[in-house]
């Protein structure tokens, strides 16, 4: 059993990392990922909110009838999603304002929904732990890698997560490539990186 | 009414809800690879947005910000737009089975998409007043149905092409849209 948990957390780091893998939830990754601080905040605020609808959904699968199982799902995940938006308010208000309505549309992320559908609603609650705990990961860690790629082209800045310190890569002769951090980098961006996955994982 | 006008090019071209602010792409790359998919989808994305536009404003000044209840916006937009999306579906199955037949399968992915929440909280975050909303509740779909149908046209002639192993299909489809996205970053200049 011990053994299938730990299967259950490291599936989502490789085999199954989203957005790269399981091709969801595009939306936050696309627009957070300008600084490596917005995009892991982002990622630390996903992960609560999978792993907590995991473990409630985990828990009420026998009790919440399949017919309706989809708004249910839907209103528990907007519950955490709430608590999110509340304590980010009261502990990270700046990362809070960057962030914007991407706070709230953490409810209509297909991640969270897809999880609890696939994996939550079959599955006992330390699997289901183990499963969103892992995907979570895998979701910040990939929004961390694009952020800082865009940043590092674009900014010429590293931005650490949850503090202010912004660490300068290159001289000061250095020319912003702007085009990363502006939208179409972003799509660029991610479409390269994927390439670089699919050519990886053959 | 110079002034709508400018919100609408605005919200159509200038700050295209697809490639500008990045909402619905999951929808955007999962039915753009057929022109009649992605025909679909932008009617229904449109209608539903109108609709859900007007709902959740109407619930926002008569519920929530009488009643200080603000910080469970998300969770009553959430809900009221399951809500519709699942009663147009019974109303059009009833009622106009000629749309619903066209609209059907896409109108279930809807409450997903989001596109239709952003557009509502836009609309709330703006303090946008009644026709103001209506004006944005109808023009970012549009924006939305435009970049689509575009892309969609695009995608069709590159699965005729020949793309290197790696890139293929959604890589090649993000490089593309990143492209899409340069020339209406281009509008810019226009507002």
């Amino acid at each position: 059993m011990a053994k299938t948990i730990v299967q259950e957390f490291t599936k989502g780091l490789w085999e199954e990392i989203p957005p790269f893998r399981l091709v969801l939830g595009l939306c936050p990754v696309l627009a957070v990922t300008k600084t490596v601080a917005n995009g892991v905040g982002m990622g630390v605020a996903a992960t609560f909110v999978l792993v907590c609808s995991n473990i409630l959904v985990s828990m009420l699968r026998k009790s919440i009838p399949s017919q309706v199982r989809v708004p249910c799902f839907i209103i528990i995940i907007a519950t955490f999603v709430v608590v999110v938006e509340l304590v980010m308010q009261a502990v990270a208000y700046p990362l809070f304002l960057q962030l914007g309505i991407f706070i709230p549309l953490i409810v209509v992320n297909c991640i969270i929904l897809g999880r609890a559908e696939a994996f939550a609603s079959k599955n006992p609650l330390p699997a289901s732990i183990a499963d969103g705990l892992g995907i979570g990961v895998g979701f910040t860690i990939a929004l961390g890698a694009l952020a800082g790629i865009r940043e590092a082209f674009g900014a010429g800045t590293i931005s650490v997560p949850f503090s202010d310190t912004v660490i300068q890569l290159f001289g000061p002769s250095f020319q912003p490539f702007t085009f990363m951090v502006e939208a179409p980098g972003a799509f660029v961006c991610l479409g390269l990186v994927l390439a670089l996955m699919n050519l990886a994982g053959k | 009414m110079g002034d709508f006008i400018l919100l609408a090019i605005s919200a159509i071209l200038v700050n295209n809800i697809l490639l500008i602010q990045y909402l619905g792409n999951c929808p955007f790359l999962g039915t753009s690879k057929k022109m009649e998919t992605a025909t679909g989808m932008a009617m229904a994305v449109v209608f539903v947005l109108a609709l859900a536009g007007i709902v959740t404003w109407i619930f926002e000044a008569v519920f929530l910000k009488p009643l200080g209840l603000e910080y469970i916006r998300t969770i009553v937009f959430i809900v009221v737009i399951a809500a519709l999306v699942q009663f147009v579906e019974i109303f059009l199955k009833k009622n106009i089975p000629a749309l619903y037949a066209g609209l059907g399968i896409f109108l279930p992915l809807i409450t997903t998409n989001c596109a239709v929440m952003g557009v509502c909280l836009i609309n709330i975050k703006e303090e946008y007043n009644f026709l103001e909303m209506l004006v944005s509740s109808i023009a970012y779909p549009a924006g939305f149905g435009l970049a689509l149908i575009l892309f969609a046209g695009l995608r069709e002639r590159i699965i005729i092409g020949r793309v290197p192993g790696p890139l293929q299909d959604v890589s090649i489809a993000l490089v593309t849209a990143g492209f899409m996205s340069l020339s209406f970053l281009g509008f810019k200049g226009m507002i």
